[in-house]
């Protein structure tokens, strides 16, 4: 089991003939994802990969019965390619571009509100199902059919979390990126409602960074939500001084709020088990599992010398 | 980006927004000419540098003869200003802004920011004109009026009475609110910006409402689009370092530590660096070297981290989905041979193509100290700095 996409979802692909758009459906065929076609304005008619391409994403769910889209537009083009996708009524958008006007994100995520499009990213490594569905840019081979759901901002930081978690023998149901960007389709709170539903996923780890309060508003749904399920969590950023954007446009720490030690305060008291460094989130998962918590500090703690 | 105090004000006023009368000094001979188009009778001298503080740490006089407002910008120009968002260090004075003086009755505090909670454009206010809003947001958080903007709808003639209102204002002092209000949101939509502050937000005795100060920050993503804003952009005031990575595609930000960090992916970058820490060593920057990074690019990183003479050792860290390690080993390779690289290399290499971009290292017999996991690289290149220092 899994959530958002499984082995029969139909996908598309927005920007197919671009360099991001060939390189990743390559990688998803490859993956054995059904990409069903693509649309390239200008290009309808055409063949790209095998797969055929349309001039808009209507005539291309029209014909292909696809139910998601994977979008790589550049950025002045991405949000109507969003749009785009919402007016053709697909259930899921995967938005990959990095460097969206924030603005236009604003608009978007108001078109989102009543719609039944549900959008992940943008600025997302994307979502995958393992052995089912990749929908992205992550490398496919680390990953494990399993039961961990995963969520993160980050696109390394999963697939941190996805080597340890595969190396640990519990592999993942399904593993979503939310983007790194201050205005996305879904927050944490979105995808974490899924995964408690999901019979197939039996733990979580959420991975967040500095900025913003999704990590906080996930929290306080965790401690409210009447489903329970063990669940991991990390912070990146601890070190990062405030005012200043850590790459992702979203993680900024501004005046007090958004940092690091907030957000895993605010998780420990919602009872999520906050793994203390990076190379520990599996074994903190680990250790959840077992009935061992709270989970020991890092492996081999080194006093800091001056 | 940050816009300067005096393009702020520019921006501002051609959407409406009413401003004190000012001229802007770029070198000492156009002292004379700004202090006259003022005219006075009061005159009020500020520097332009992209931090807050100025008035505390003396760069903001008022004064009340054109001679005194001569003097004093001749003072303030070139002098170094030091504030506590300027670190000890401080910043050199390059511009400076001479304006009008006002009658000023009311303090108020005025903002336009998105809200990420709601995701919407925010018009934001409080009666604690002049203060620090993070200091008001902390102590007296029920001074704050929120007003969200619908974007669809846009700005309403009521955001601007619910905001005048809750402020205290009346009659003129209202009337003009509201059309201070609406400029400044539409200078914000207009301009891609990501904060508008006005503070303080002045009334004054004649019952007028005018900006005293702005400041102005504009979203990166939307740069593209804005540029006439790119052409306002002051490279002296931002990081060199910081700068030279940019225009490499490479998110680059200075930290004081000594561990240079080149990663891939900015959560990595971040969390690289709170692993440093965590073994006891502290990082020296934040760099991500983004996705699908060539060969070029992962040199002229190396080049950027090697700059900053605090680093004494480096640290590489890829977890390569969109990257290729093979790629990112080659760049390795030749940033090693082509800037003699002094200090003690750590590289961990995991994800897409990794058998070829660890063969690529072996092959070239460099002495690159090769990490297996994310653990054991960080507390070898903690380990090797301090050996190195």
């Amino acid at each position: 089991m899994s959530i958002l996409i499984d082995a029969d979802t139909r996908v598309i692909v927005q920007g197919i003939t671009g360099a991001q758009g060939t390189f990743h459906t390559e990688q998803g065929l490859a993956y054995g994802t059904q990409i069903v076609g693509g649309v390239t304005p200008g290009k309808g008619g055409t063949k790209h990969l095998g797969l055929p391409v349309f001039d808009t994403v209507a005539e291309a769910v029209e014909a292909t019965g696809a139910t998601a889209t994977a979008i790589y537009v550049p950025p002045p083009f991405a949000a109507d390619a969003v749009l785009e996708a919402i007016d053709a009524e697909l259930e899921l958008a995967v938005c990959i571009t990095e460097g969206i006007p924030v603005l236009d994100m604003v608009r978007v995520r108001r078109a989102l509100q009543g719609s039944g499009t549900r959008l992940i990213g943008p600025n997302t490594a994307g979502l995958i199902t393992p052995g089912a569905c990749k929908i992205g840019i992550m490398p496919g081979h680390i990953h494990m059919p399993g039961k961990v759901g995963i969520v993160s901002k980050s696109g390394t930081l999963t697939y941190e979390a996805v080597e340890q978690t595969t190396k640990a023998g519990l592999g993942q149901s399904t593993c979503v990126g939310i983007g790194g960007d201050p205005v996305n389709g879904s927050p944490f709170v979105d995808i974490l409602e899924l995964f408690l539903a999901d019979p197939g996923t039996e733990a979580i780890i959420m991975i967040g960074e500095i900025g913003g309060s999704f990590e906080e508003e996930a929290a306080a749904f965790i401690r409210r939500s009447r489903i329970k399920k063990p669940m991991a969590g990390f912070i990146a950023g601890a070190t990062a001084p405030p005012g200043k954007r850590m790459g992702h446009a979203g993680a900024i720490i501004s005046g007090g709020a958004g940092t690091a030690e907030g957000k895993k305060e605010a998780m420990r008291s919602a009872g999520i088990a906050v793994a203390d460094s990076l190379t520990n989130i599996g074994a903190t998962l680990v250790n959840l599992l077992l009935g061992r918590f709270p989970p020991p500090r890092s492996a081999r703690p080194r006093r800091r010398v001056n | 980006m940050n816009l300067h105090e005096y393009q702020s004000k520019a921006l501002l006023a051609r959407y409406g927004v009413p401003v004190p009368k000012g001229s802007v000094i770029l070198s000492a001979a156009d002292i004379d000419r700004a202090v006259k188009e003022v005219a006075g009778p009061v005159w009020v001298v500020k520097a332009q540098i992209h931090a807050g503080g100025r008035g505390k740490g003396g760069g903001v006089k008022v004064v009340k003869s054109a001679d005194d407002a001569a003097k004093t910008a001749k003072q303030i120009l070139g002098m170094n200003l030091v504030t506590h968002q300027t670190g000890p260090a401080g910043k050199e004075v390059h511009r400076v802004y001479v304006e009008q003086g006002a009658d000023i009755a009311k303090e108020l505090y005025f903002g336009v920011l998105l809200d990420r909670s709601t995701s919407r454009v925010t018009l934001m206010g409080s009666t604690e004109g002049g203060m620090d809003i993070e200091e008001v947001a902390a102590k007296t958080p029920e001074k704050i009026v929120r007003v969200g903007i619908d974007p669809v709808a846009g700005f309403q003639p009521f955001h601007a009475r619910k905001l005048g209102f809750a402020l205290g204002l009346s009659g003129d002092a209202l009337k003009g609110a509201a059309k201070l209000f609406k400029g400044a949101y539409d200078a914000y939509m207009a301009s891609d910006a990501s904060l508008i502050e006005i503070n303080p937000l002045a009334v004054t005795k004649q019952g007028q409402v005018i900006a005293l100060d702005a400041k102005i920050v504009i979203d990166d993503n939307g740069l593209f689009r804005q540029p006439e804003i790119v052409a306002m952009r002051d490279e002296t005031e931002e990081n060199q370092a910081e700068l030279r990575a940019q225009r490499a595609s490479i998110n680059y930000v200075k930290l004081d530590g000594n561990i240079g960090c080149l990663v891939n992916g900015a959560g990595l970058a971040m969390a690289t660096m709170d692993l440093i820490k965590h073994s006891g060593g502290e990082p020296a920057n934040f760099l991500d070297v983004g996705g699908g990074a060539p060969k070029e690019r992962v040199v002229e990183a190396f080049n950027i981290i090697l700059d900053d003479p605090n680093v004494k050792g480096i640290l590489v860290n890829i977890f390569a989905g969109i990257n290729r390690c093979d790629i990112i080993a080659e760049g390795v390779v030749a940033a090693t041979q082509e800037v003699n690289m002094k200090v003690p290399l750590v590289v961990r290499l995991e994800g897409t193509n990794v058998e070829k971009g660890r063969q690529i290292l072996k092959d070239s017999k460099l002495s690159i100290i090769a990490a297996d996991g994310l653990a054991d690289a960080a507390e070898k290149i903690v380990a090797a700095t301090r050996e190195h220092v």
